[in-house]
């Protein structure tokens, strides 16, 4: 297979701080790469890159086997662009927006296409609705109608599902997935651990670093956890549990804490000993994604805040 | 604490509005710089009792009389008098081309029939298209004449001075014989309206884009800057047009301002003067962060436009280096077109230079829009 996108070194500056540092990315054509990290770690940066919107600051690469860095114009050509805030035109009907960006996009057979993506998006009861009056999931289906209107090879979607409600999320990813099927990649990020796992691959990037890469399983192994669920135990367990030396996160579920922490025999030794004495229940777990990243972002040196005023 | 007021609400609301002031410089520099802008041109700039205008002289006699005369009306301040050769031809060109304000014709033997007693005429022609701008001066020029004809007829010609004016000033407000100041005003007012709305509407346009967030989204679309920047420019020249059919119908059924050039050739310059302002208007959306500081920088403009040009002030009124200033704006230039055109009948030849100066204009501000647009977002 080859690569829809293949770039190294990918990095930006504002004001002299790197906000993407040196990024490795490659994407399988046809694949669904799932792009996660924290609030602020670049990844609306780096998609804004990839799609020629803004200027690489080093690094090289190539987008569709178009080079990111001259060939920005074709590359906007066949690709889609989902931004994270809603940026069609909010005074105009979702038609309008529709029919603007086909004709900007030199979409042949116009009108056909543009009522195909309505039906297709179930938008034909709000076509002539002004989208600014859209509800944020309509919102996001006209963004995504917009996007592929033109059939690109490359689908590029910053937090699409952001505020959404959990059955248009479903809806959402079970296009994405159609889209896919039929050949084209998409790059999403998201702060979502349930669509994190519905993709092919993830990358997590923290602070403008790469941290992992791979598939899901190749992640979570990859952090090298153990992960444990403690069940019983009256208020103030917690703080207890989190202040054992194996231990790295403790979350409460419920009546059950979920805990996290170092590796091989650590957390088990320590979690037998402390439930011994606390007189509570203890079982192993599969570590979760949700862990490796929390794990991650741990390890990784906030540049953000340096120089921040 | 009362319910319907308490200051400690009052002046966290106060200051959080001095905290989002100092966050906006432009609004800051806005009320700090208008009142100072104001305070230059109307201090400084503006005179509405123009002197120093430009006073072509056709000497056909050369003798002592008519020479007093001239003299005294240069040391009048009034006027600033050049020569120019004989012939009608250097008259009808010193006025359509806007050099001279005023043209004296002192006829042949003019001093001799003075001498003689034959109360000879001296010709003054003024371009009235402006009442205001020539009204005080031709109100000097009854006095000053007949002074300087006095100091003149001494000795054996003394008894002239008795009883009736030595020679006739014969005034003649040529383009506008009633000085009408509707007919300077209305034309001009195209001009003003036009630079108005064209430099804000599309200064709006594009920091809209900007600010709602679409811009993004049209980065992110196969357009490239020049077919943004038309594409924004060119539904404003439709409705800019429409503005001019618009006053150019007012003018005539309302106003009944004579219109004695060619409406083809007004249509087409004024198409030029339209472009050059939305031109400014979208450099300055490429500087302006947002819709407010866009309608700032776009007054910023209109104030120096409005007072430096010649529209509500007589241009020659003003110092030299208000002068300068005006000359580098594209309305000043349009101005002198549509009276020339309307009023005076002015034909292409006549208007070239200031149409020449708009197309600069165009030109800088146009190239300034296309290096100002980024592609990107950063």
């Amino acid at each position: 297979m080859t690569a829809a996108i293949a770039v190294t070194g990918l990095t930006k500056r504002f004001g002299g701080r790197a906000v993407v540092d040196s990024i490795d990315l490659s994407v399988e054509e046809g694949r669904i790469m799932g792009f996660l990290g924290p609030n602020g770690s670049g990844k609306t940066t780096t998609i804004r890159m990839l799609c020629g919107l803004l200027r690489v600051d080093a690094g090289e690469g190539t987008c569709l086997g178009l080079d990111i860095r001259r060939d920005a114009a074709a590359i906007k050509r066949q690709a889609g662009y989902m931004t994270q805030r809603f940026s069609l035109y909010e005074d105009m009907t979702v038609a309008e927006n529709l029919d603007f960006a086909a004709r900007v996009h030199g979409v042949p057979d116009r009108k056909a296409r543009v009522a195909e993506a309505v039906e297709r998006m179930g938008l034909a009861a709000r076509r002539n609705q002004l989208a600014g009056h859209l509800s944020g999931g309509w919102k996001q289906r006209l963004a995504l109608a917009a996007s592929i209107l033109h059939k690109p090879r490359l689908l590029l979607l910053d937090e699409p599902t952001a505020g959404v409600d959990p059955q248009a999320r479903r809806d959402f990813w079970d296009r994405i997935h159609g889209f896919a099927a039929e050949g084209m990649t998409v790059l999403v990020s998201t702060h979502y651990m349930d669509e994190a796992e519905r993709c092919h691959a993830i990358a997590y990037i923290a602070y403008g670093r790469l941290l992992a890469h791979g598939t899901v399983e190749e992640v979570v192994a990859g952090s090298g956890l153990a992960a444990a669920a403690v069940r019983g135990g009256g208020p103030g367990l917690i703080e207890r549990v989190k202040a054992l030396p194996a231990v790295e996160t403790a979350t409460a579920f419920g009546a059950v804490i979920h805990v996290a922490g170092g590796g091989g025999a650590a957390l088990a030794a320590d979690l037998s000993a402390f439930c011994a004495a606390e007189g509570v229940d203890w079982e192993p777990e599969e570590p979760t994604l949700e862990d490796a990243f929390i794990h991650l972002m741990a390890g990784s040196r906030d540049n953000m805040a340096e120089g921040a005023a | 604490m009362n319910r319907c007021f308490s200051c400690a609400r009052l002046f966290a609301m106060i200051s959080k509005e001095f905290v989002q002031i100092r966050r906006d410089p432009p609004t800051f520099g806005m009320m700090v710089g208008i009142p100072l802008i104001q305070l230059l041109l109307f201090g400084f700039a503006i005179n509405s009792d123009p002197k120093h205008l430009p006073t072509a002289v056709r000497d056909a006699d050369a003798g002592p009389v008519g020479r007093a005369v001239i003299a005294a009306m240069q040391a009048s301040q009034y006027f600033r008098v050049s020569l120019i050769p004989d012939g009608e031809a250097a008259v009808e060109d010193a006025f359509a081309h806007g050099d001279a304000q005023f043209v004296v014709t002192v006829p042949a033997d003019f001093s001799r029939r003075v001498l003689r007693g034959e109360h000879p005429a001296l010709l003054v022609e003024a371009d009235a298209t402006d009442p205001a701008a020539t009204a005080n001066a031709l109100s000097a020029l009854d006095r000053l004449a007949a002074a300087a004809a006095a100091r003149e007829l001494a000795g054996p010609f003394a008894g002239l001075k008795q009883g009736e004016a030595p020679f006739e000033m014969r005034v003649h407000r040529r383009y506008n014989p009633e000085g009408e100041t509707t007919f300077n005003i209305v034309p001009g007012l195209m001009g003003v309206v036009l630079t108005m709305t064209m430099v804000i509407m599309t200064c709006l346009a594009v920091t809209r884009e900007r600010e709602r967030g679409t811009m993004e989204t049209l980065l992110a679309m196969p357009l490239s800057p020049f077919e943004v920047m038309l594409g924004k420019i060119l539904p404003y020249v439709a409705i800019g047009y429409l503005q001019v059919v618009f006053i150019m119908a007012a003018a005539k059924l309302i106003f009944a301002v004579p219109m004695m050039g060619s409406l083809t050739l007004l249509s087409a310059v004024t198409v030029v003067f339209i472009s050059a302002n939305l031109a400014v208007g979208y450099t300055f959306s490429t500087v302006a962060a947002n819709q407010l500081q866009a309608v700032q920088m776009g007054f910023f403009f209109f104030l120096p436009s409005i007072m430096l040009s010649g529209f509500m002030f007589p241009f020659r009124g003003m110092p030299e280096w208000a002068q300068v200033i005006g000359e580098a704006l594209p309305l000043t230039h349009f101005l002198r077109i549509v009276r020339g055109i309307l009023l005076k009948g002015s034909g292409w030849e006549a208007i070239a230079p200031d149409l020449a100066a708009i197309a600069a204009f165009l030109f800088v501000a146009g190239f300034i829009a296309v290096r100002r647009y980024r592609m990107t977002l950063d």
